[in-house]
């Protein structure tokens, strides 16, 4: 396989994980075509017969934290000051369903969010997404735990069987 | 209740959810759960996570590519095609060969060769979007039955649908001596890998997996009962040899 191709096979998964991340499509393209951008300009640093998917989600989690953190700076500035409520709390009290996924996913912090979706969707191991990350796999782990168990609560919010509480 | 041999932990829930379980530890953690309904609703709930996040995301898979994502830009715009790209490999591989024969001498410079062409269809048929195969799974017993016939031998395509992978078909394919065999299998993700069979074995009837890294291409190869198997795909080492273990345990039930 030619290096073009060996990118391009990975831009679908790139685009599902972009898409999933951002939730928005305009957002969501422009991060594919910021990361791809980047891929093909750094490719020659790439190093031959290591994990190019793993190379390629690493550019797009940095592109995409540094949006994240410019966005929040933005916001502290705006706020002048006052503590700023992260995304992480949901706001709404009504119930999400099958169809609200999509909603409760963003009320995950970024950093959760990541986790959820590179091992839920995009089924990298627990290593990649540690490597991908750039964090130690505890972490990896801690993040996914509580940003499954926080979107099932947010899933299941308003039902009566179910209590918010914070876990671990 | 909870047998006090078992201990579940956070962790193994998770790993249990990713499929990422070695079976005697999944079994484990299945019996734990049956004995705490609690813990086995979570469980659930978050198997449905994954489940929805599939249903909610893949159709964007489906959406065709626009072509400038396909090149880094106008200035290197020229795209080896896949005839060429394999030129190219052939190229660089019997230079790679020539140099490294000095340490690779008799049977095992032949299994070298042999591991360097089935990384080459592997890179030649693995992108193939309409084409990948000549015969789709769909006609598994007649690809099957066709391809033992043309190589001589009895073969079969394994199955590794646990293992995450499906078969997308086969096709033949010349041989540096005769025919060989190339099984696709593709995950959820559009994953390939691809087994390559020949029958030609030479003196050896046996050997140990062997692993070489063909550019990109991972390749572990092996013999065994007579028929050389050379498995490769663009993932990681040990998704590949994992691989790679259960179709030698599905030949050898």
């Amino acid at each position: 396989m030619n290096d073009a191709d060996g990118i391009v096979a990975h831009i679908p998964p790139l685009r599902r994980y972009a898409r999933a991340l951002t939730g928005d499509t305009v957002a969501a393209e422009d991060l594919v075509q910021d990361t791809l951008e980047r891929a093909w300009r750094r490719f020659g640093l790439w190093r031959r017969g290591s994990n190019l998917r793993a190379w390629l989600f690493t550019i797009m989690h940095n592109i995409f934290i540094n949006q994240v953190k410019a966005t929040q700076n933005r916001r502290n500035q705006a706020a002048d000051g006052a503590e700023v409520k992260l995304p992480a709390t949901p706001t709404q009290e009504e119930r999400l369903d099958l169809r609200d996924l999509n909603k409760a996913l963003r009320m995950l912090s970024a950093e959760q969010r990541e986790v959820v979706l590179l091992i839920g969707l995009e089924q990298v191991s627990y290593d990649e997404a540690a490597k991908i990350l750039g964090l130690p796999v505890g972490t990896v782990m801690s993040r996914l735990s509580r940003g499954r168990e926080h979107l099932r609560l947010l899933m299941n919010r308003g039902s009566a069987t179910a209590q918010l509480k914070v876990v671990k | 209740m909870t047998s006090p041999k078992v201990s579940v932990s956070e962790l193994d829930m998770h790993a249990y959810v990713d499929g990422r379980l070695p079976e005697k530890r999944r079994e484990e953690v299945e019996t734990f759960l049956a004995a705490n309904p609690q813990e086995q609703e979570r469980v659930g709930v978050y198997l449905q996570q994954n489940n929805m996040l599939h249903a909610l995301f893949d159709p964007v898979l489906a959406e065709p590519i626009p072509p400038q994502w396909r090149t880094p830009d106008q200035r290197w715009s020229w795209r080896l095609g896949p005839v060429a790209a394999a030129m190219a490999w052939i190229a660089l591989g019997s230079a790679l060969g020539w140099l490294l024969r000095g340490e690779l001498t008799g049977s095992s410079g032949r299994n070298v060769d042999f591991a360097r062409r089935a990384a080459i269809a592997h890179a030649v048929y693995s992108p193939e979007v309409r084409h990948p195969v000549e015969v789709t799974a769909e006609q598994e017993e007649h690809l099957v039955r066709w391809l033992s016939k043309r190589l001589g031998g009895d073969l079969k395509a394994p199955h590794l649908v646990d293992l995450g992978y499906e078969l997308v078909g086969g096709r033949l394919l010349p041989g540096e001596k005769g025919p060989v065999a190339q099984f696709m299998y593709q995950d959820k993700n559009g994953q390939r890998l691809t087994l390559y069979i020949k029958t030609d074995t030479g003196a050896e009837r046996e050997t140990a997996f062997r692993f070489s890294q063909e550019g990109t291409v991972g390749v572990f190869y092996w013999i065994d009962r007579r028929l050389s198997y050379a498995l490769s795909g663009e993932v990681g080492k040990e998704e590949l040899l994992k691989v790679a273990n259960g179709v030698y345990r599905k030949l050898n039930p």
